[in-house]
């Protein structure tokens, strides 16, 4: 259902809103300060209790996430939190929103989440490009340090935190966990085999919790609320999957842009009410939470006849009514991922919008797994006959055939985020393809942008 | 020793660096940066400094170097200007905006304009989807963009 809060975006729309004074003002570090002075297993509950499900795709607990970190912290084994805003998912624009418009938030949840973890030492992983982000970050850290809330005594308290921005170069593989720490120890990007996983053997080879940007800004705010009624915003309480976050919405919208809401908030409302509706004609389909998550078709109807699936309260329902979580949509068969959809009118060509996704993953790919660089560029290929018109019918088959044998066979998620998609466009819109290969490309509308 | 070295303010930005990590290493990528912002480009002089400064192998270095796209293998022109053509954008008429930045610049993407002063370069998604089309220039990000404000903004670069 759709409810709409201001906790996140609380100063996006204040004047030096990424400012301390106005931070301060309406409360801000005072969980830092708070934090500091808990009992370490009693932040960690509570933070398990605000089940913040990861913002960085995957959706795990987050504060399951830092139970996993060795305890206690050992004097030769250094802990670190390492937050990840490499913001590359084709689609995501809301990590930079909270950079840009609430890095204090971002700097106050890494305060608390270093403390949560056992470590001294936070770095926020930027992509390079976002010069605002990164500015803005530092300029808070800066702000921060000057009042005391960071350093050896941070608030007067003898536990010592330090934040870092840190900066990638250009590399979407980087916002993969294992390959950002690659990147922040200064080596090439390419993500590491698991296990061993990060809380055992992370960045610097010591154990290391790697959460989104948005995770961590949510924690200042589960705290201040107390993590069982932050949780309770949500509509998915019950199924662990609580509290508020941003979506967004881009492509063809009337209001794309990025909002705040509870947990549970429907795909139709983010695109109708929040959205203000398809623009170009009517909705094709939506790619729900940045590109690697499959799309969805207005016409999908939810087949959940067992009582037992998450999804059997909207069994017989449009896809497009079922709230937004983390199991609900996995049970659907997509991924809510990052939670910014992106909208096509039904003026668009599927087969165009494919190709264009498939370009991305074959640029992106590393390159290390056999089964992801070929098959991404085989892909591609094959997609880019099919909008000459040149494919037949048993590429089109091939096309299931390489994207399946990318999947479980690659070192990292890479590998399903190209497969998922494909095979996603691949079953929802074969008669289109078959027909497209039919006609030699003329029953195509080849338009993208209306 | 290389011919390549840091103005002495930017020493001071390499040293604010390394103290930030618990080791050399890791100040790679944000040095390189450092060195390219001065040097427009990563020449093998500058990666056999940066190696150098940081105790690495050059064959190290090289090898961040030429997995980043950031990293400017050869001399670039004085402005950079990325064209998203990732999905969002393309939605959005990105394609549109890239053609008009080829014509008017008289290039093609992944070329420099002969009097040095453009590169033009396309881009993957720069988590700026919701204000699409768009591109970068330099640091700056230029949003909901028009092909007439790409004109006024190819005006000033070319001027
Ligand atoms: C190819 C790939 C790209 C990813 N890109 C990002 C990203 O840009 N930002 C992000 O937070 N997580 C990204 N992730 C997810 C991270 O690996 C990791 O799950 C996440 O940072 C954990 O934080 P969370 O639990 O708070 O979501 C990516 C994963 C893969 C496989
Ligand atoms: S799955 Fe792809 S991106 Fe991931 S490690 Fe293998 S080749 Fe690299
Ligand atoms: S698709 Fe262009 S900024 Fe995301």
């Amino acid at each position: 259902m759709l409810r709409q809060t201001k906790y996140l975006s609380k100063h996006y729309d204040v004047q030096d809103g990424h400012r301390l004074s106005v931070y301060e003002r309406d409360g801000g570090y005072q969980q830092a300060k708070r934090a500091l002075q808990m009992d370490r297993q009693a932040l960690v509950d509570d933070m398990k209790a605000a089940n913040i499900r990861g913002r960085g795709g995957a959706g795990f607990a987050m504060g399951v996430k830092w139970s996993f970190m060795p305890w206690p912290p050992k004097p030769d084994r250094p802990h670190y939190l390492v937050i990840n805003a490499d913001e590359g998912e084709p689609g995501t624009f809301k990590d930079r929103t909270l950079m840009e418009k609430a890095p204090h938030l971002v700097i106050e949840g890494c305060i608390i989440g270093c403390f949560g973890i056992g470590a001294h030492a936070a770095y926020i992983y930027v992509r390079d490009e976002l010069h605002l982000s990164k500015e803005r970050l530092w300029g808070a850290i800066e702000e921060a340090r000057a009042k005391g809330y960071l350093g050896k005594k941070p608030f007067g308290i003898d536990y010592p935190v330090e934040v870092y921005v840190h900066t990638g170069a250009g590399a979407y593989i980087c916002g993969e966990e294992t390959s950002l720490l690659n990147s922040l120890e200064g080596k090439r990007g390419e993500p590491r085999l698991k296990p061993p996983f990060p809380a055992q053997y992370g960045a610097f080879g010591m154990p290391t919790t790697v959460n989104n940007l948005e995770t961590i800004a949510a924690v200042p705010i589960a705290l201040e609320m107390g993590g069982d009624a932050f949780s309770k915003l949500s509509d998915l309480h019950n199924i662990k999957d609580g509290g508020c976050r941003l979506y967004g919405v881009s492509g063809h919208v009337n209001k794309p842009g990025v909002f705040e809401a509870c947990v549970g908030l429907t795909l139709r409302e983010l695109v109708y009410d929040l959205g203000g509706g398809v623009k170009h004609g009517e909705l094709l389909g939506v790619i729900p939470g940045g590109s690697s998550c499959p799309i969805i078709r207005p016409d999908d109807v939810v087949d959940a006849p067992d009582p037992k699936s998450p999804l059997h309260p909207w069994h017989g329902k449009s896809a497009l009514d079922v709230p937004m979580g983390v199991d609900t949509y996995r049970a659907l068969g997509t991924m809510l991922g990052t939670c910014c959809a992106i909208v096509l009118s039904d003026k668009v060509d599927p087969i165009l919008a494919f190709h264009n996704l498939m370009r991305f993953y074959r640029h992106e790919s590393c390159g290390q797994c056999t089964p992801c660089r070929e098959g991404s560029a085989w892909i591609f290929r094959i997609l880019d006959r099919m909008v000459a018109g040149q494919a037949t019918l048993e590429e089109l088959d091939r096309l299931h055939e390489i994207a399946d044998n990318i999947m479980g066979n690659t070192i990292c998620a890479f590998g399903e985020g190209t497969a998922m998609p494909a095979l996603g466009f691949l079953r929802k819109f074969r008669k289109e393809m078959e027909q497209s290969i039919r006609t030699k490309g003329k029953s195509s509308t080849g338009v993208l942008a209306p | 020793m290389t011919s390549f070295a840091l103005s002495p303010e930017r020493e001071l930005e390499f040293e604010k660096i390394l103290s930030r990590y618990p080791n050399r290493q890791a100040a790679c990528i944000p040095v390189l940066h450092l060195c390219q912002e001065q040097h427009g480009w990563v020449s093998d002089e500058v990666i056999q400094w940066v190696a150098d400064r940081l105790g690495l192998s050059s064959a190290h270095v090289k090898g961040v170097v030429t997995f980043y796209t950031l990293f400017n293998q050869q001399p670039v022109g004085k402005h950079q200007v990325w064209v998203c053509r990732t999905l969002s954008c393309a939605l959005a008429g990105s394609d549109r905006i890239l053609h008009h930045c080829e014509k008017r610049l008289g290039i093609h993407a992944g070329e420099t304009t002969k009097d040095g002063k453009v590169t033009l370069r396309t881009a993957e998604c720069l988590a700026s989807c919701g204000t699409a089309p768009m591109m970068q220039v330099d640091k700056i990000y230029h949003e909901d963009l028009t092909i007439e404000q790409v004109d006024a903004i190819l005006d000033r670069l070319t001027r």
